[in-house]
């Protein structure tokens, strides 16, 4: 698997445009040939996370690097951060807007699609000071 | 089941994606929410949603569906079409309400996520 590693930028509160960053990310790991199995968990929590940034934070950057056994994403983004991460965790919390919800996202199921789909999480975030979040696939993991 | 099943089934009109009818679907999802319906990514899904946003086209996408169906008479914005013919996401509009539609494809043999992949 060649390595390589490849930086994205998120626009906060760009509705239209969120998403493009993880069809992206999508189109690449497609155009490699890993198998459809890791690029759908993979993508799944690309989009979770960078919607995260849309709805939530400042502005972000989405990070793939590739190496000979992983897929590593990490979203990072200078926005108002998590006060508790925990909580953010738990399935059904949200601090989304009503504006969010309307457009099909807020429901509080990001972050847990996030740690159902990923090998590994980890999300590092305290308030005002952003949130950083990296999300491995393992390509040899037996399921 | 077939796509064009599906169109036939929910007397639906087809916005985009008209050269991959004969694609098959194998479960069904269905939600306005969009996180629900990337729990139910699958190879073979085809997604049942009211909401006409363009992420619902993403989602579909990313989920790897075989289609995208609006329902309650839902019209797809320029965008919603130009991401579904950009990535040949055939995208379905049908007057049903999201229960009806669903229950219309249950009753034809097409199953949820959660039950076994009914046959091709």
């Amino acid at each position: 698997m060649p390595s390589l590693t490849r930086r994205f930028m998120i626009s906060p509160r760009d509705f239209v445009r969120a998403g493009e960053v993880s069809i992206e990310i999508q189109g690449l790991l497609k155009g490699i040939g890993f198998p459809a199995e890791i690029i759908s968990r993979a993508c799944i929590c690309a989009y979770e996370a960078e919607m995260n940034v849309v709805i939530h934070g400042g502005k972000g950057t989405a990070t793939l690097t590739l190496d000979e056994d992983h897929i590593i994403i990490e979203v990072e983004d200078d926005g108002p951060g998590i006060e508790d991460i925990e909580l953010a965790f738990q399935e059904g919390y949200s601090t989304a807007g009503e504006e969010v919800r309307e457009m099909g996202f807020g429901a509080g199921m990001g972050l847990p699609n996030i740690r159902k789909n990923a090998d590994t999480v980890e999300l590092r975030s305290e308030k005002n000071k952003g949130a950083y979040l990296r999300m491995s696939f393992s390509v040899k993991r037996e399921r | 089941m077939k796509i064009s099943e599906v169109r036939d089934i929910l007397g639906a009109s087809v916005i985009a994606g008209e050269d991959h009818l004969d694609r098959s679907a194998s479960v069904g999802a269905a939600s306005d929410l969009m996180s629900d319906l990337l729990r139910c990514a699958r190879a073979g899904v085809i997604i049942l949603s009211g909401l006409n946003t363009v992420q619902a086209v993403r989602t579909a996408i990313i989920s790897g569906a075989v289609a995208l169906v609006l329902v309650r008479n839902k019209q797809p914005d320029e965008e919603m079409v130009a991401q579904a013919r950009a990535h040949g996401m055939p995208l379905l509009c049908s007057a049903h309400s999201l229960f009806a539609a669903c229950g219309m494809l249950f009753r034809e043999g097409l199953r949820g996520v959660d039950e076994p992949p009914s046959p091709e």
